[in-house]
């Protein structure tokens, strides 16, 4: 499995209320929050973003809130992965719990600028940078994670061991 | 090798005599907690379990606190879908207006979360009931339905930071600028992934209050959950307010940490976090000339009954300053409560400030105090992220209820004893 598309790049501590803002909170509708997905630190990006694209942040994209609503409107807006130096953890669990595939590489968050047309094998964890022909080993997700992902999100991986 | 208070309860709850940092568990759970914004996603993904049961209707917490009373349709919609479910299933603890307080006050004053528990809830700063001995930590939704389902979850066991606190703090510092310092100090990831372990003889010094207040921004610094060995005090609150038993666990003397530090209490200053980040920290007395527009006071950081205690104490026979608008929100009915039968109320509404019902509301830019482009707010909620109060170009600044009380009567960021 293979995501591939442009990179939207962003800083450290991109937190969960500017990935999606609490004055939309009273809606949980997949659809409705992508219309809002980080409008506080990029207005442009609901403009902008395509199926299959992939946000790259610094160190410890998703802090703050423990609100799911953050990566189902990354999700829903079409975002294929979400590579950062680190995640915060609430975050972490629930985009794994929505599986929606997100990878630690700290190089590769240096090494990948805005704008780039980047290539992730999920399979093998390599990150490959096209735009600058560079390559980086994103670190795999643990066997345990890996059967939730593949379940497409914990219910079903739930629902399958019962 | 000796394992840390987190690790012990972790271990005791997914029924192994050890664990070690890193290993992955399925634990029971005690608890599980959903607020009026988590709980209908978690409703939702219930609807894809194969089966339709809840494992526990005593050990789920459904508390409407975030956009109640309701702020618009959508919310109305939201607490419709909580309080049906709800009544389907006969949940026990299920709190609507009337009876509702801000989750993280409202459930140790309720006696539902006790030392030794394992809880889960949806909602970042569940981290609040380590003051009472006990391992909590935020999730999302869809943990919180297959805790709901299951009553178990899965963690990766922590390893942990450990927080050596020493002296008495001054009259004017509470557990509010002992977290700031702390975040000040180690970032907001500086915790990421880790336990925050508090210990040593400066904890007696510090009330129940300004535990549940340190214990609650542990999340602020990217921490899994924050604790607190169970002492004479804890054990106290828990018989006053729980006929549940509880378990205490204490941390092995020879447990590893992956940091130490000490922090002298009587050496803090009433401390500010500056916008944009909680990590921002300034002692108030560094702070320079700062003017604001909006003074809250409230929140499950500082909604106890001694923040409003304290900030009474600043706001007696003063005013607040024209122009300034100070809004103070009680945490749960009892505070709320046992505030006007100690006459807080009645300092607050005639020093100009305002009272509301417990809510979550401007914490996180809900309703009840949005700011406009350009404003100020000093705050004794948890985060100052940018929007997070409302317009992207407003200002955070958080602070301890002393600290905001006394900036509502100067109009710019004051030290009480000014």
């Amino acid at each position: 499995m293979k995501a591939s598309g442009t990179v939207f790049k962003y800083g450290d501590n991109v937190d969960t209320d500017v990935i999606i803002p609490a004055r939309y909170l009273n809606s949980s509708d997949p659809k409705e929050l992508a219309t809002h997905c980080m409008e506080d630190i990029d207005k442009e990006f609901v403009n902008q973003v395509k199926p299959g694209d992939l946000i790259v942040a610094d160190k410890n994209f998703g802090c703050g809130s423990s609100r799911e609503h953050a990566p189902i409107a990354i999700k829903a807006a079409g975002v294929s992965c979400v590579i950062a130096e680190t995640f915060a953890r609430i975050f972490y669990r629930n985009a794994i719990n929505i599986g929606l595939p997100i990878i630690e590489c700290p190089e590769a968050a240096k090494g990948i600028a805005q704008g780039d047309e980047v290539e992730v094998d999920f399979d093998s964890g390599v990150i490959t940078n096209k735009t600058k022909g560079t390559k980086f080993q994103g670190q795999a997700f643990p066997e345990f994670m890996q059967k939730i992902i593949k379940s497409e999100g914990l219910i079903n991986y739930i629902n399958q061991k019962q | 090798m000796g394992m840390t208070m987190t690790q012990k309860i972790l271990a005791a709850a997914a029924g192994l005599s050890e664990v070690k940092a890193g290993q992955l568990i399925e634990a029971k759970l005690d608890l599980v907690l959903g607020n009026d914004i988590t709980s209908p996603v978690a409703i939702h993904e219930m609807d894809k379990f194969t089966t339709d049961e809840v494992f526990h209707k005593d050990k789920i917490a459904l508390v409407m606190d975030h956009f109640v009373p309701n702020k618009d349709i959508k919310s109305a919609q939201h607490c419709k879908c909580v309080r049906e479910f709800a009544c389907k299933h006969d949940i026990t603890n299920f709190f609507d207006v009337g009876e509702m307080g801000i989750e993280h006050a409202l459930l140790p004053e309720k006696g539902l979360t006790v030392a030794g528990d394992v809880i889960i809830g949806a909602d970042s700063h569940t981290c609040t009931y380590g003051a009472l001995g006990a391992f909590s930590t935020g999730v999302g939704s869809t943990d919180m339905a297959a805790g709901m389902a299951t009553g178990k979850a899965w963690f990766k066991v922590p390893s942990a930071i450990k927080f050596n606190l020493v002296g008495k703090p001054s009259k004017w510092v509470s557990g509010k600028d002992v977290i700031l310092h702390i975040i000040g100090m180690i970032g907001v990831d500086g915790a990421l992934y880790k336990s925050m372990e508090f210990v040593g003889e400066g904890i007696k010094n510090l009330s129940m209050d300004d535990r549940f207040t340190i214990a609650n921004m542990a999340i602020e610094a990217g921490g899994k959950n924050g604790i607190f060995p169970v002492d004479e005090l804890a054990e106290s609150y828990m018989k006053e307010h729980s006929a549940r038993s509880y378990k205490i666990y204490q941390a092995d003397e020879d447990a590893e940490y992956d940091e130490e530090y000490t922090i002298d209490l009587s050496s803090l200053k009433p401390t500010v976090a500056f916008p944009h980040l909680p990590e921002n920290t300034k002692t108030v007395d560094q702070a320079g000339e700062v003017k604001i527009d909006q003074v809250v006071i409230g929140s499950c950081t500082n909604g106890h009954l001694d923040d409003l205690r304290i900030a009474a104490e600043v706001l007696k026979d003063k005013k607040v300053a024209k122009g300034i608008r100070c809004i103070v929100i009680p945490a749960t009915q009892q505070i709320y409560l046992q505030a006007m039968e100690e006459g807080l109320l009645k300092i607050f509404i005639e020093s100009g400030a305002i009272v509301s019902t417990p809510t979550c509301g401007p914490c996180l830019g809900g309703y009840m105090g949005i700011l406009a482009e350009g404003e100020r707010c000093i705050s004794t909620t948890n985060r100052n992220f940018v929007g997070r109060m409302g317009h992207v170009e407003s200002e955070i600044y958080l602070a301890s209820p002393a600290v905001a009380a006394a900036s509502a009567i100067t109009g710019k960021i004051s030290a009480p004893e000014e």
